[in-house]
């Protein structure tokens, strides 16, 4: 780790204003710690925005659950009002990491960092979220841009997360054996008017499955899937799954998201 | 005190301290006045040095040093050695290239060791380190175990990469029951490259006392004693009289903290150079890429069978990988580890082993929890399964058929069994794993869309490493006997110095146990000192499950001498004959009286004598003060524990996922001294194997880069992915030490790969290779029913 400025805020303001080229926030710390202490990033000044009160909490309000962005994971996966408005929201922050991770890793660090192998961008893209920043609403397919990219200018701060209350859905995560991030991760949820179904792990950034959701539109039901076959030319290949497997995968998960959504 | 110790399941003594977080491992020594170190390492497999600039480092803050190669050179500190010679089969020595302790003209493999930074703060050397510039010909690497021979020669001399080509057996007689088999059964096998990853990285801080002259190297070491010997002898740092070893609490070896490092030495080196304490301690990657590997076997093998089911011959051709270097143990590892074993327990008329040993730009390749023998019974497992299921006959019952059943047995190849009952064991985990039940329970997984498969696998290893006759007539530098002394302190409590180090095994427990039952002294009064070799005397180390049946039989001899001198004393006190003097329970008594002595009042008075008691004399003419003995043990041989374990596992056809669903294990490892920490060995064993059958894999890309170089790629297997564990014991005792025991720190590890992996192709009914992840058991039933689809 290269040394750097540590500052404490309290309030959005003070964490936006301080922000510069050279500076980063710090959440839960899960992802942006271990970079810096192997020499995969620095910078001159780390902004822990952990004591910002308006950050945290869980709200439920008419269609929509609306998580802050300091919320931890633990937290999300024990709520009762997540857990009984989106079932699987809650069940796919319990399936992060492991405990510790899960308690201090947050949302908006996870979908700020936007990994492609992570689990809660394909919450937001299946739920349909907005996405609340210090200046401004983005919808969910408009901020995750590419591999570790958002839409996020520097200094914009990630305050609370939209989600849609859907009719039912289900996340399925195929773990990576050996770090257990998703491998291929897919997350499907049926509204009135839509089913979605977002995948992620299998690409460089989360994305909707247009064939499954075509298939489940018309009938959703697993054996609606039997006949999806997906091509892999355009899945990711690694060392633990090649992308003919990962298409076989994003099938057969979809196929247990659909058996397991309520 | 009257019940006996031995045996019994006593809580671990370093419980206390390791699960409160009073540990001291070596990154927690702090000393006045350190300084950190930083190792530059290669980023590239196989490349010449043509300069290395050093200056803008030198000069940056903080900085003390930076050495390299030429600094090593003017102080003339040898390389690493490779210790134990192996001939080949046309009588030439094996071939060892140069090992420096900084790379000097060449790298060998990513993570070889450059450059040392030393300089006031961490955070400064490896801001220097960033200065350092390395001017390297990148040159084309050679990875593959299979391709090493066919490429061009990674070190001058070393033609076709080969160390060694070495033979064991009767090559005509194994060729003849070839001849005149009914059934020859062929497969070839990958043993796959495995990372030891010890809980605790390495570590070593190096401190020259200027007054006395003495160096200490603080270290992560399984063996300070030999590491000190080594280091001064060869690396020529320092004087062994005036170097002095600590390795204090070790957070695990299995084999990989068993030599000396390259860090080792230049850390204990700088140190003396610098006259200022140096700390190291190194990263998780950089573990991954610099501790020794393991494993790492390509074997082609086949077994001659007659039509009722007995093999008469068996012919084992393996390319072992060695890595960039020879390390230390390195070419005994893939020879006299392995090639006396391939036999299993089976016997075995004839046996022709053949091995050559391959260069390769990777992280040298040594010992790794079973060294050798979980090579040995992988290959043979997996041919007795292959081999019964292509003969028709049962799995279980072809095993049987073949097992040697009269002790002790004299091995076609090496060793002289001494004792065994193989079908005791075997048949105990039939009835343990309910083997007579497996088709109802395959049927009941099949109805849930799942294929059931069961697997077996049984063993033998080689342990008690090892009587010094028989290794140094096989090659061995040096014999590997082991030391212990029992200090009695005058008010009755007990230092036990033993040559073994305690990285896990619990020794503080076990040794003690073996301590209070011989003296009769209460556990809590004794203490093991290990790990310093300032404090007790010179020993081997701890590796091949050779602490107790070799360390804690040398424990007990100086007990037994404690107990005789004890009663020269004692019957002068007493006013008796020392002949007729029994101890008993810790006292000794005159028999048909009252008068006895506590082995504590004649520590007392071995001390103090004159001031405690009856006895206002000195001891008895010709008895020296202080009770305080040594003993060496050497074994008159080997101990082998043997075993049979049984796998089921589960199979998602849909995804390859494969969970192993119950796991049974029946382990002959002699008498035990506590079960609950056999148990906990046989755990971690297991841990470690079922590892390396399902996800370890240390893979590097064709340029040479370990791409599994963190747990993010690194499949370390979790609690989560085992079942409970059966476990059950039979005893037929070690003949080769007084205490009976045999060894068990390996066993799971060497018993469990086959198990898991006969277990797997017997669910798939299709071959796949180790580790069985799910993507390759997904690939082998694609292939399975693509090639079906062709055909029909
Ligand atoms: C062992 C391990 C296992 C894991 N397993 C999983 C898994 O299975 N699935 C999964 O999805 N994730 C997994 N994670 C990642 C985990 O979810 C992290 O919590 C997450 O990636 C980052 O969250 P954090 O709060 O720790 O963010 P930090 O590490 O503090 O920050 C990460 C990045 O986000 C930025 N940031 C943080 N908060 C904000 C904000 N409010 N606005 C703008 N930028 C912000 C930071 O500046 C930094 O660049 C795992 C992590 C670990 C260490």
């Amino acid at each position: 780790m290269k040394a750097f400025n540590f500052h404490e805020v309290k309030s959005v303001k003070e964490a936006t204003k301080l922000a510069s080229n050279k500076s980063t926030f710090l959440a839960g710390g899960m992802t942006l710690i271990p970079s810096m202490k192997m020499r995969l990033s620095s910078f001159s000044d780390v902004i822990d925005i952990k004591e910002i009160k308006e950050l945290y909490g869980i709200k439920v309000k008419g269609k929509s659950v609306i998580i802050g962005a300091n919320t931890k994971h633990a937290d999300v996966a024990a709520s009762k009002e997540v857990r009984k408005a989106v079932h699987s929201l809650a069940g796919l922050a319990e399936g992060i990491g492991d405990p510790q991770v899960r308690n201090c890793g947050t949302l908006g660090g996870s979908i700020s960092n936007n990994d492609p192998t992570a689990c809660y961008p394909s919450a937001c893209i299946a739920l349909d979220a907005t996405i609340h920043t210090s200046s401004r609403k983005v919808e969910a397919e408009k901020f995750f841009t590419g591999m570790f990219e958002t839409s996020l200018k520097k200094g914009e701060l990630v305050t609370a997360v939209e989600f849609q209350i859907p009719e039912k859905s289900c996340y399925i995560k195929f773990p990576n054996p050996a770090s257990r991030y998703a491998m291929v991760g897919v997350y499907i949820a049926k509204f009135k008017k839509e089913v979605r179904c977002a995948v992620t792990g299998a690409q460089s950034v989360v994305y909707r499955c247009k064939e499954i959701e075509k298939a489940l539109n018309n009938n959703f039901s697993e054996s609606a899937l039997d006949s999806v076959s997906l091509k892999s030319s355009n899945l990711n290949s690694d060392i633990h799954a090649s992308a003919e497997y990962r298409a076989s995968l994003i099938v057969s998960c979809a196929q247990k998201a659909v058996a397991g959504s309520k | 005190m009257a019940a006996s110790m031995i045996g019994s399941k006593v809580e671990r003594k370093e419980d206390k301290k390791f699960l409160t977080g009073k540990g001291r491992y070596t990154a927690d020594i702090t000393l006045a006045n350190q300084t950190f170190a930083y190792f530059i390492r290669s980023p590239h497999a196989r490349a010449k040095i043509k300069n290395i600039d050093t200056s803008k480092a030198k000069k940056a803050s903080g900085v003390i040093d930076v050495l390299t190669a030429k600094e090593l050179n003017e102080d003339k500190i040898g390389g690493l050695i490779a210790g134990w010679k192996i001939v080949s089969k046309d009588g030439t020595d094996m071939k060892i290239p140069p090992h420096p302790a900084l790379a000097s003209d060449s790298v060998n493999y990513v993570g070889d060791h450059v450059a040392l930074v030393v300089a006031e703060t961490l955070q400064q050397a490896r801001d220097a380190a960033e200065l350092v510039k390395v001017d390297y010909k990148v040159l084309k690497a050679v990875v593959n175990t299979g391709d090493a021979m066919n490429s061009e020669s990674i070190h001058d001399g070393i033609d076709k990469n080969l160390s060694f080509d070495w033979e064991l057996g009767d090559k005509a007689k194994t060729d003849e029951a070839f001849a005149s088999a009914d059934k020859i059964v062929k497969m070839t096998l990958t043993n796959n490259r495995l990372v030891p990853n010890a809980m605790e990285p390495r570590a070593s801080i190096g401190d020259f006392n200027p007054s006395s002259e003495e160096l200490t190297l603080y270290t992560t070491s399984q063996n300070p004693h030999l590491s000190r010997l080594v280091m001064s002898a060869f690396n020529a740092i320092h004087p062994e009289h005036k170097f002095r070893i600590v390795a204090p609490d070790v957070g695990g070896g299995f084999g990989s903290k068993i030599y000396p490092y390259a860090e080792d030495v230049v850390v204990a080196w700088a140190a003396k150079r610098l006259q200022r304490p140096v700390k190291w301690v190194c990263e998780r990657t950089d573990s991954f890429l610099s501790d020794c590997h393991g494993r790492d076997h390509i074997t082609n093998c086949e077994l001659a069978i007659k039509n009722d089911g007995t093999v008469t011959g068996l012919k084992v051709d393996t390319i072992a990988n060695l890595g960039g270097y020879a390390s230390l143990f390195a070419t005994v590892t893939p020879t006299y580890l392995y090639g006396p074993l391939v036999l299993g327990l089976y016997n075995i008329a004839s046996a022709y082993c053949n091995v050559k040993a391959v260069y390769t730009n990777t992280a040298p390749v040594d010992a790794y929890r079973g060294a050798g023998r979980p090579e040995a019974t992988y290959m043979i497992e997996r041919l007795m399964d292959k081999a019964a299921k292509e003969m028709g006959m049962d799995r279980a019952e072809f095993r049987k058929k073949n097992f040697i059943r009269q002790f002790p047995h004299q091995q076609c190849l090496v060793h002289n069994i001494d004792s065994g009952d193989y079908e005791a064991h075997f048949n105990r985990a039939l009835e343990l794993s309910d083997y007579s039940n497996f088709e109802k329970r395959k049927a009941e997984s099949a109805a849930k869309g799942k294929l059931r498969g069961i697997g077996f696998s049984t063993y033998i290893e080689a342990c008690g490493i090892a009587p010094s006759a028989a290794v140094m007539s096989l090659g061995a530098g040096v014999g590997l006997w082991e030391s212990a002394e029992i200090r009695f302190n005058a008010t009755g409590n007990i230092s036990v110095m033993t040559g073994t180090h305690s990285h896990g095994q619990s020794h503080d427990t076990t040794f003690a146990q073996i301590v209070a039952d011989k003296l009769g002294v209460p556990m809590e009064n004794i203490d093991l000192v290990h790990g310093d070799t300032d404090k007790g005397p010179f020993g081997m180390g701890t590796y091949g499950s050779r602490s107790l049946a070799v360390g804690g039989t040398a424990i007990a001899k100086a007990c037994d001498k404690i107990v005789e001198k004890g009663k020269k004393v004692a019957a002068h006190m007493l006013e008796a004959n020392p002949d007729e003097i029994e101890f008993k329970d810790g006292e000794f008594i005159v028999p048909n009286s009252n008068k006895k002595k506590t082995i504590g009042e004649i520590a007392f008075a071995c001390y103090l004598p004159g001031t405690y008691g009856e006895i206002k004399s000195p001891l008895p003419e010709g008895v020296e003060p202080g009770l305080k003995e040594t003993a060496f043990y050497d074994p008159v041989n080997f101990s082998f524990p043997a075993g049979s374990h049984v796998c089921e596992v589960e199979v998602d056809p849909t995804t390859g996922e494969t969970k192993v669903d119950t796991y049974t294990c029946v382990d002959d490892f002699g008498n035990l001294i506590n079960p609950m920490i056999v148990e906990g060995q046989i755990h971690g064993g297991l841990a470690q194997g079922i590892g390396q059958a399902l996800y370890e894999n240390a893979y590097y890309d064709e340029t040479g880069q370990l791409v599994t170089a963190s747990y993010m790629d690194y499949t370390m297997p979790r609690a989560d992915n085992f079942p409970e564990f059966r476990i059950d014991y039979t005893c037929t005792p070690a003949t080769s030490n007084p205490l009976g025991v045999k060894g068990c720190g390996e066993a799971g590890a060497i018993a469990s790969p086959p198990a898991v992996m006969n277990a797997v192709i017997d669910a798939i009914g299709t071959e796949v290779s180790m580790p069985a992840t799910s993507e390759k058991v997904w690939k082998a039933l694609k292939d399975k029913s693509d090639t079906k689809k062709k055909a029909a």
